[in-house]
């Protein structure tokens, strides 16, 4: 893939003197309109959410879905964070919030780190199999997670861990190694054979390759397998819904649990300050790395 | 040389990788498997019954429905995200000024959770406050678009949620596409005086089949993956309206408390992806041996 934009407006000037100036500027003019068109569609809902958020009931009630709030307040978000009820709990999304970073922190750095050691091993260190076994590591990524539901509640039954952080940390850590090791893998690829190979001659082993030739060469990958395990960890429902109980929920499940209450008034506000808050880390991680988010998701939708 | 034990260290390194890959992936679809040909109600049996669970399954109007609403949410959420998609990467790709910010605000739902779309398009799709009262504030009195609420029009709106959250994706992997055309065949093709729609049409959209490809096959396992949106948005309403092969499997599996109908179901999913995808991965390494 390269950079390079393909000229096609950019033609020999000389062949686009037939076409009237008139009529391009018009075509251009009507170019960035679609393009100005189709940013608001997809701006529209973060502007809502946002507008909605700082308003207070009342106003809600009687005025309209995308006019700016009259009186801007911050109660629907302190509601949101530590006063709203999901359930039983009343202490908002704060608890759940710190669920998710407790569940999605070492999630993240088990996964990614035991991918890097998959990957390399898996990419310069072959033996009789290791192909068999890349290729059954990789058809997991395609693995509709209803099929391991069931048994899995089971087996985090059986090792104590039910409806515990840890366990959920060992869901998304087993789920995530076939994503993780992929993209290492397709990485250190690249890294030519024969550099591994002097080292070995000189005497250096396993580990003292990877530290030394490998691990420099990481933080681009690193930084991708890290941005895509933490968005699809913290994004995640599934999991969370089914092996969480009260006090151990995600943000997500628990922010589900208060926009779907059927109890008392709807206060749209605080729903919308919470999915804001549930939103915000990974929407943070795009906006300062969106370079590197699309790399993850691009690489894993070519190849997963 | 290296000693016996340096030569073991990438098979040792593997090792906990592969007996989780052999337990927790392989072996779950062992069980899974096995629990779908029994009579399992509430608690594992194990005693083999036949294909009972799935004739159950597929008398099931529950299942039937399911399935029809993923036929119709699945087409039309390929269809319109690719659409989509494609259009805004053929705009993009006409030397558009801040670009880079443009792509920005069309990628950004991606980063999003599910339950966070779910909530915003719940939210403006609400009859009463939201978009529909909107346009009727502004005179159209008449105008109706309640969607959410209407048993037979509440799939069409989960496809417009989830079409916003993909989309910007669909756009990036094209995009990627376009730029990676070779240049020079693009500029023969314009020297010659072809206008640009048919540079596109005839050139560069048929040298893209495989983008093609791997969108079809990432959109396709998002939707008959399709979970957190629908319980986001309608829960599976109004009635079974929305529901969707996942919620039907979690339904059976954590509500109704039928385990055997849950592994039938999860059983049909998981072919149907394979269905989808195995073909595409054989030819994928077929071509990468040719």
């Amino acid at each position: 893939m390269t950079d390079q934009p393909v000229p096609l407006s950019a033609a020999p000037a000389g062949m686009r003197v037939t076409r009237p100036r008139l009529r391009r500027m018009a075509l251009r003019a009507g170019l960035y309109a679609m393009l100005a068109g189709f940013a608001a569609f997809y701006l529209l809902p973060l502007f809502v959410m946002v507008t909605t958020s700082l308003k207070g009931l009342e106003e809600i009630q009687s005025g309209s879905l995308v006019a700016l709030p009259r009186e801007i307040t911050f109660e629907a978000w302190s509601k949101a964070w530590s006063g709203t009820c999901t359930g039983i709990q009343c202490e908002g999304l704060r608890p759940f919030f710190w669920n998710s970073v407790a569940m999605a922190v070492p999630a993240v750095i088990l996964s990614t780190l035991i991918g890097a050691l998959n990957g390399y091993a898996l990419s310069h260190w072959r033996f009789r199999g290791s192909n068999i076994l890349f290729g059954a590591i990789l058809f997991g990524c395609f693995l509709p997670f209803q099929v391991v539901l069931m048994p899995m509640a089971r087996v985090l039954g059986l090792l104590g861990l039910a409806g515990s952080i840890p366990g959920l940390v060992l869901v998304h850590v087993v789920y995530g190694l076939g994503f993780t090791t992929l993209f290492f893998r397709n990485f250190y690829v690249t890294v030519p054979g024969e550099l591994v190979r002097a080292a070995k001659i000189d005497g250096a082993g396993f580990f003292r390759i990877f530290a030394s030739i490998f691990l420099p060469l990481s933080l681009p990958i690193v930084t991708v397998t890290v941005i895509w395990q933490f968005t699809n960890v913290w994004n995640d429902f599934l999991f969370g819904v089914s092996f969480s109980q009260a006090g151990s929920q995600p943000v997500t499940v628990a922010l589900n649990n208060i926009v779907n209450s059927t109890t008392g008034v709807k206060e749209y506000n605080v729903d919308m300050a919470a999915a804001i808050i549930a939103g915000l880390p990974t929407l943070g991680v795009y906006v300062l790395a969106g370079k590197y988010f699309i790399r993850g998701l691009t690489a894993g939708a070519v190849k997963g | 040389m290296l000693s016996w034990l340096e030569r073991q260290i990438p098979k040792i390194i593997l090792a906990p990788t592969f007996a989780a890959v052999t337990v927790f992936v392989y072996g779950f679809i062992a069980w899974t498997a096995w629990i779908s040909l029994t009579k399992s109600r509430l608690l594992p049996n194990y005693d083999f019954a036949g294909l009972i669970q799935y004739r159950r399954l597929f008398d099931n109007p529950r299942w039937d429905m399911a399935m029809g609403n993923l036929m119709v949410f699945g087409l039309l959420f390929i269809l319109l995200s690719m659409v989509l998609g494609l259009w805004l990467a053929i705009l993009l790709d006409q030397q558009i000024r801040a670009e880079g910010l443009i792509r920005t605000i069309y990628l950004y739902p991606m980063a999003l959770s599910m339950i966070v779309t779910g909530t915003a398009w719940k939210w403006m799709l609400n009859p009463g406050l939201g978009l529909e009262s909107l346009v009727q504030r502004w005179g159209f009195d008449g105008f109706r678009f309640d969607w959410l609420v209407d048993p037979d029009r509440a799939i069409y709106a989960i496809v417009i949620a989830a079409v916003w959250q993909a989309s910007g994706f669909v756009m990036a992997l094209f995009l990627a596409g376009l730029r990676s055309v070779d240049g020079e065949i693009i500029k023969a093709a314009q020297v010659d005086g072809i206008p640009d729609w048919r540079i596109y049409a005839s050139i560069i959209l048929p040298s893209m089949a495989p983008v093609f490809m791997s969108a079809f096959i990432v959109l396709a396992h998002l939707a008959i993956k399709s979970f957190d949106l629908v319980v986001a948005m309608t829960g599976g309403g109004p009635g079974y309206a929305t529901d969707l092969p996942a919620t039907y499997m979690y339904a059976m599996a954590f509500s109704r408390g039928d385990l055997g109908q849950a592994a039938s179901s999860a059983m049909v999913m998981m072919m149907v992806i394979f269905a989808i995808v195995v073909p595409y991965l054989y030819s994928e390494l077929r071509a990468k041996h040719d």
